[in-house]
């Protein structure tokens, strides 16, 4: 192989680099970079070493955004795998109506954020809401979701699991689809009963696709922002605010660009930590169950 | 008592019929082959034998009890699958173990089949793979495993050799019809390969078109053909079909569209009117240096090692498949002489109705 051949490959990939480099790999650096000064939007910063990243450590909004960001995230992906894992099952057939099931529940999906709130907020105001109208017609009092503290969480979990839901349902009837029919086949000569039919094909059948949508589902709903942001601006008392909602009001509400990236780039660290953590013990399940 | 019997089975896909009123009873330990082309209704009747497809009409009995009203699971009846359809995330052990588990078998009985199972099929070591780790054939074999532990009164077999190569699909074969002799059960198999039908199966159903064509032991099947389409699919190379008239004689005397004539053992009497058919196998036509029955062109050589196939075309033009010895000099363009064994014809009726000599 020749020199000239060589250069020729890199040619060819050159592009993506490029594109690659200038729009993930620089930012990328340079909020590294800027996490170790101090800056802000107007001025030339100076550099604090890990000065914001102490700060960090002893600010307790930080701290408590960091913790709504884990609760939220909780609330939201087991609930979410489940429903779409029901969804799908039970709109896995070759019908019309479920073909129109299947796009009304993937239909939330392609709405933005700004919509999806908005329609929440006419669901959960407590005076002019859905959910209001639906407690006063039973005589009780409207539960006043969005200015609760203990219950702005879930409402914000309920909101996401709506708008979310419709992506891994895809992915399991995907999942589902892949699943060759002579193996149900096999299973009712095996005398299979619906329920072990179930648990025993069609769930270790959708393993991968379930760690996908665990995984996915889990790096997004850890930075949780619009839905944060629109519903409740954070409140109240920071009840709702969210790690990315926290860097966004550090950055371009205080100005504190340094401080924000510092935040940014702790919160990169503890996804990557938390997918590679359900990597690695999701691969460690599957090599027990080789050796059973 | 019958090991299986069907009555009156019908069964259409919408306004396309796939089973016209199919009839069939099977022996104790018998084994049956399905043979037909792709579009035939074998493998649809096979499924609807195991319940994974429902018939339209007709009755299924198994050993004195009516099954087509059961779950596939609790008609006593095992199946391989032409994929095999073994459960990828189960180890060898546990594909085996499954249905008996479903079925509430004690656990240390369980072992014992799979153990014995096991043994059997030489499958022994594999026992806690996945079917992922295993080979074709080490499938192929699992797949008969799952099966053999269930100790069905019935096994279906759904072309179990067509995923494997020429070379294992002989010797599994072999085991097959080794393997029959040790269980305790009746065995259906579909198969459109005639040789798998021919060397396995105690009894063979040809069938075509919706319905059963012949059912008969293959060396029946292959001498005496109920009708065209039998004798044209069982058999290779196909037998030659040639028009002719009838020219007199106890034994009905021949005359083909070149002018010869061909003496066969079918008694005239039985004929019926209209065009006929002769029948000849290239094994009932040589190639001759003397004088033959007829002369005929050669289009085609093909030596397989033990002997040679020669397509010829007559002098009508009809096309006829002969045979010659391993060294045959014949060359395509050749003119050859024939020779017809009229003991080994078979005529066939303008409604395809096969006629055959006492002696074929």
């Amino acid at each position: 192989m020749t020199v000239e051949r060589d250069w020729r490959g890199i040619l060819f990939v050159a592009p993506f680099v490029l594109l690659y480099s200038l729009i993930l790999i620089f930012p990328l650096l340079r909020g590294l970079w800027l996490s170790l000064n101090q800056v802000d939007l107007f001025g030339a910063g100076h550099f604090v070493g890990f000065g914001n990243y102490d700060a960090l450590f002893h600010d307790p909004i930080f701290g408590a955004s960091l913790v709504n960001t884990f609760e939220v995230t909780l609330m939201i992906v087991p609930a979410l795998t489940v429903i779409a894992l029901l969804l799908a099952l039970s709109l896995n057939s070759a019908g019309k109506g479920a073909a129109l099931l299947r796009g009304i529940f993937f239909a939330s999906a392609v709405l933005s954020v700004t919509i999806v709130t908005l329609v929440w907020r006419f669901m959960l105001a407590p005076d002019a809401g859905l959910l209001g109208a639906i407690w006063k017609a039973f005589g009780w009092e409207p539960v006043p979701f969005l200015s609760d503290v203990h219950l702005v969480l879930p409402a914000l979990a309920i909101t996401t699991i709506w708008w979310s839901v419709g992506f891994p349902m895809l992915l399991f009837l995907a999942g589902l689809q892949q699943i060759p029919e002579d193996m149900y086949e096999a299973a009712a000569l095996d005398n299979a009963s619906r329920w072990t039919t179930f648990w025993k094909i069609t769930l270790p059948s959708l393993r991968r696709t379930t760690i996908l949508v665990v995984m996915l589902q889990t790096a997004a709903q850890l930075q949780l922002f619009g839905q944060s942001q629109l519903l409740t601006a954070g409140g109240p008392s920071g009840a709702s605010r969210t790690a990315v909602l926290f860097l966004f009001e550090s950055a371009f509400g205080r100005w504190e660009l340094g401080y924000a990236s510092a935040a940014a780039e702790l919160l990169f660290v503890i996804i990557l930590a938390v997918t590679l953590t359900q990597y690695w013990a999701t691969g460690r399940a599957s090599d027990a169950s080789h050796g059973e | 008592m019958a090991s299986l019997e069907l009555r009156g089975v019908r069964k259409a896909y919408g306004a396309t019929p796939v089973l016209d009123n199919v009839s069939l009873t099977l022996e104790q330990r018998e084994f049956i082959a399905f043979l037909g082309p792709s579009g035939s209704g074998k493998s649809t009747l096979l499924r609807i034998i195991a319940g994974l497809e429902s018939a339209d009409a007709g009755e299924i009995w198994l050993e004195g009890k009516r099954i087509d009203n059961l779950p596939p699971g609790e008609r006593s009846i095992a199946m391989v699958f032409q994929h095999y359809a073994l459960y990828p995330h189960m180890s060898v052990r546990q594909n085996m173990a499954f249905g008996l588990k479903n079925a509430r078998v004690p656990r240390d009985e369980i072992d014992r089949r799979i153990a014995d199972a096991a043994a059997v099929l030489e499958i022994t070591p594999l026992l806690d793979r996945k079917p992922a780790q295993m080979s074709g054939g080490q499938r192929q074999r699992v797949a008969i495993g799952r099966a053999l532990v269930k100790e069905p009164k019935l096994f279906l077999l759904d072309e179990p050799l067509s995923n494997l190569d020429a070379a294992l699909r002989l010797r599994t074969r072999v085991e097959l019809a080794q393997l029959k002799q040790k269980v305790d059960a009746a065995v259906i198999m579909v198969t459109h390969d005639q040789a798998e039908a021919m060397t396995l199966a105690d009894r063979i159903i040809v069938m075509n078109d919706r319905r059963i064509q012949q059912v008969g032991p293959p060396m029946e099947i292959y001498s005496q053909p109920a009708n065209i389409f039998v004798a044209q699919f069982v058999g290779s190379p196909a037998m030659s079909l040639l028009p002719a008239t009838i020219d007199g004689g106890d034994y009905a005397r021949l005359k083909l569209g070149d002018g010869s004539t061909v003496e066969t053992r079918v008694p005239a009497t039985s004929l019926p009117n209209g065009e006929l058919r002769v029948g000849v196998r290239p094994e009932a036509v040589t190639v001759v240096d003397g004088p033959g029955t007829t002369k005929g062109k050669v289009d085609l050589v093909e030596r397989l090692g033990e002997r040679t196939l020669v397509y010829a075309k007559l002098a009508d033009g009809q096309p006829i498949t002969a045979e010659d010895d391993a060294f045959s000099r014949v060359k395509i363009g050749d003119e050859v002489s024939l020779k017809i064994e009229g003991n080994a014809a078979h005529v066939f009726g303008p409604d395809g109705t096969g006629y055959h000599g006492a002696a074929a």
